[in-house]
């Protein structure tokens, strides 16, 4: 008993003692040299579909910050719509030999083979948010199924017959080909194809356009007069569904998802969409520049280990509107 | 107004083959579209009512303008492959400027502006250079775009900013229960009609694409009268902006990149105005655009994928073609300048 009290005593001394001594000179960080050595002077290539839209604007704003922190490179080449040009600059940068390519993919084919040429040739591979089949060293962004999974569930609960309404819902979806369509729309369905409470009338592609999707909208509303909700798969097309709901004057429950800019808080606010499933960019952005510092600080070669991160979603709707559930592209560049 | 010029050139392959009556294109293409609305009329459910016609036509509406504008060019012998372009780059010059502070009124008179200048400049290189205007359209298509994307906007789809109710009436009021955008392509159309068939300068344009040399030789200002066609086109296609950019609250600029320049083209060829110049007219736009129209609208109310759509769509184009090349045959004349 004693003894112990006496260890004890002298435990609590020492403690005291080293403490003290911190409080003086603080304590040298050990890992915090290494850590910065490993990412300093390294070359990261950021393939985007556009660099004219919200989401490839708002992951470059936050990578760029953290390069410029951190003093790696980063490159952006811009697909500029077409696989044919992202392919080239991918292939490119391949011959270059960076550490880490990040890639947006257009659907979830055209780039696998290149993407599986850059990982052989040693070069980690990061998709962002629209994935394709291959899969590379990481993964960061929405989780379109388990979105497909939960709008189904809303359009369940908001149209189902048992809600008292018709039960009839359409689909605007993007390129039949993209991340964001094969994974909602196998969600979507798998969810309600043994359910007699929900029918889907229509099912199109607004090919990521609103003058299209409000087209669509426009015919499918006439041809359903009493259509009840509308789940479409990207907010900055659904601008054209969201009109053509307006236009017809009728109370269409329209579900939408996007990367939470401001203008989805708008479209919230002024009425456009019911429901926005954001996959919150800036967050994103947060977990990319963690892949990529992970993947730089990793010593094990490409292709050795494979990890997702999944954006935590965050619904925006009127009742959960508040000054912090968008971001604004000009704030996130600053 | 001007008699001398307006006689040899009555248009259309029907007075070329004097006697009795004659298959034109035109006349197929509007018994199709008469044969598919009955088809459709029958087969599918409300397709027939008030609702889905207006809102049949309404989608078409932008297409209508457009192919108008292209229609002009093709009469006289061009082709203006740079209409979206103008089109999606002139209306973001403007919501680009309204979002900068300027009233929009004033912001759509400066995209006006750069839709004239556009127009000017490729009426030079055309007419005056000499540049086929295939090429020529397709180049300057390429710098508007560019500069839309690079210089003038950082973002491809550019908002139209809030409380701007008068001009979102342009895409999404009705008047007499017809949408505004119905009513303005019903009003160009009927003033292209009449300036192409009752004007004098109208009648320029046919003239000088049937035969450009016999067109000079008479007298005729070859050269102003075809930088006047790309002013219309040019005109047009800011028109069909205005409506698209009203009806969705922005203007999208990826539309460039779209096959929208190829519907116009299917329109225009599908109509019955031959590619090789000094033939048809509005009427045979309304026709072409009144087809697409119904197979778009019976399309997505068969819920046909996309892909499928613009399977279909190709089809018929070629089809058009194979009509045309039929209908409007290749003669000395054309062997000699060639087509657009």
């Amino acid at each position: 008993m004693n003894m112990k009290c006496a260890i004890a005593g002298l435990a609590a001394s020492l403690v005291l003692a080293v403490t003290g001594a911190q409080a003086q000179e603080g304590l040298s960080d050990e890992i915090r040299q290494p850590t910065l050595d490993k990412l300093k002077g390294r070359q990261v290539v950021f393939v985007p579909m556009s660099m004219s839209f919200d989401l490839p604007e708002g992951w470059a704003a936050v990578m760029r910050k953290d390069a410029e922190r951190r003093g790696y490179q980063l490159d952006i080449r811009d697909a500029n719509w077409s696989t044919d040009t992202g392919t080239r600059a991918i292939t490119q940068a391949i011959t270059e030999k960076p550490d880490v390519i990040v890639v947006q993919n257009f659907d979830v084919t055209s780039y696998a083979r290149t993407l599986k040429r850059a990982q052989d040739a040693g070069i980690k591979v990061v998709q962002v948010n629209m994935r394709s089949t291959y899969q590379t060293d990481a993964f960061v962004g929405a989780d379109w199924y388990g979105m497909g999974e939960y709008a189904a569930n809303r359009m369940l609960e908001v149209c189902g017959k048992s809600a008292g309404k018709s039960g009839k819902i359409a689909l605007v979806q993007g390129p039949a080909t993209a991340a964001a369509s094969v994974y909602q729309l196998n969600a979507i369905t798998e969810k309600l194809k043994d359910n007699d409470d929900i029918e889907i009338v229509s099912s199109q592609t607004g090919d990521w356009d609103q003058s299209k999707a409000r087209g669509i909208t426009q015919t499918v509303i006439q041809q359903n007069p009493d259509l009840c909700g509308i789940i479409g798969f990207w907010d900055v097309m659904d601008a054209g569904t969201g009109a053509a709901i307006q236009e017809s004057g009728k109370d269409i429950y329209l579900i939408t998802s996007g990367g939470g800019n401001k203008t989805a808080c708008q479209g919230v606010e002024n009425g456009t969409f019911n429901e926005v499933i954001s996959y919150d960019v800036p967050g994103q952005g947060r977990d990319l520049i963690s892949a990529v510092s992970i993947l730089l600080q990793s010593d094990e070669p490409a292709g050795s280990e494979q990890f997702v991160l999944y954006t935590p979603n965050k619904i925006i709707t009127k009742d959960t509107l508040g000054p912090e559930s968008c971001w604004d592209l000009d704030v996130l560049k600053n | 107004m001007n008699p001398a010029v307006e006689k040899p050139h009555d248009s259309d392959v029907a007075t070329r083959r004097d006697k009795g009556f004659v298959i034109t294109q035109e006349l197929i293409v509007a018994v199709a579209a008469a044969v598919l609305f009955v088809l459709f009329s029958v087969a599918l459910d409300n397709f027939l009512t008030p609702g889905n016609l207006v809102a049949l036509v309404r989608n078409v509406a932008v297409l209508g303008l457009l192919s108008i504008g292209m229609a002009v060019v093709v009469i006289g012998r061009g082709v203006d492959l740079s209409l979206v372009a103008v089109m999606a780059v002139s209306l973001t010059v403007s919501i680009v400027l309204a979002n900068k502070g300027y009233g929009f009124g004033e912001a759509l008179v400066i995209g006006l502006g750069f839709v004239l200048v556009v127009a000017l400049v490729l009426g030079f290189l055309v007419a005056y250079v000499e540049i086929p205007s295939i090429f020529a359209t397709l180049a300057v298509a390429s710098i508007v775009y560019g500069l839309g994307r690079g210089v003038i906007a950082d973002l491809d789809v550019n908002n139209i900013p809030s409380d701007l109710d008068w001009f979102l009436f342009i895409g999404r009021g009705s008047v007499l229960g017809i949408p505004v955008s119905i009513w303005l392509f019903a009003f160009t159309a009927l003033v292209l009609y009449l300036f192409l068939r009752r004007t004098g300068i109208g009648r320029f344009i046919y003239a000088l694409g049937d035969n450009l040399e016999t067109a000079r030789i008479t007298g005729i200002p070859v050269r102003p009268v075809i930088v006047l066609q790309y002013i219309i086109s040019g005109l047009m296609a800011f028109l069909a902006g205005a409506v698209t950019a009203a009806s969705v609250a922005s203007m999208n600029m990826r539309i460039v990149n779209s096959t929208v320049i190829y519907d116009v083209l299917l329109v225009v060829v599908l109509g019955g105005i031959g590619l090789t110049g000094g033939r048809g007219g509005v009427r045979n736009v309304v026709v072409g655009t009144a087809l697409i129209g119904l197979l778009l609208n019976a399309m997505t109310i068969m819920d046909i994928s996309y892909t499928v759509q613009n399977l279909i769509k190709s089809a018929v184009l070629l089809l058009a073609l194979i009509v045309d090349a039929l209908l409007n045959p290749r003669d000395e004349q054309t062997a000699q300048q060639g087509d657009i």
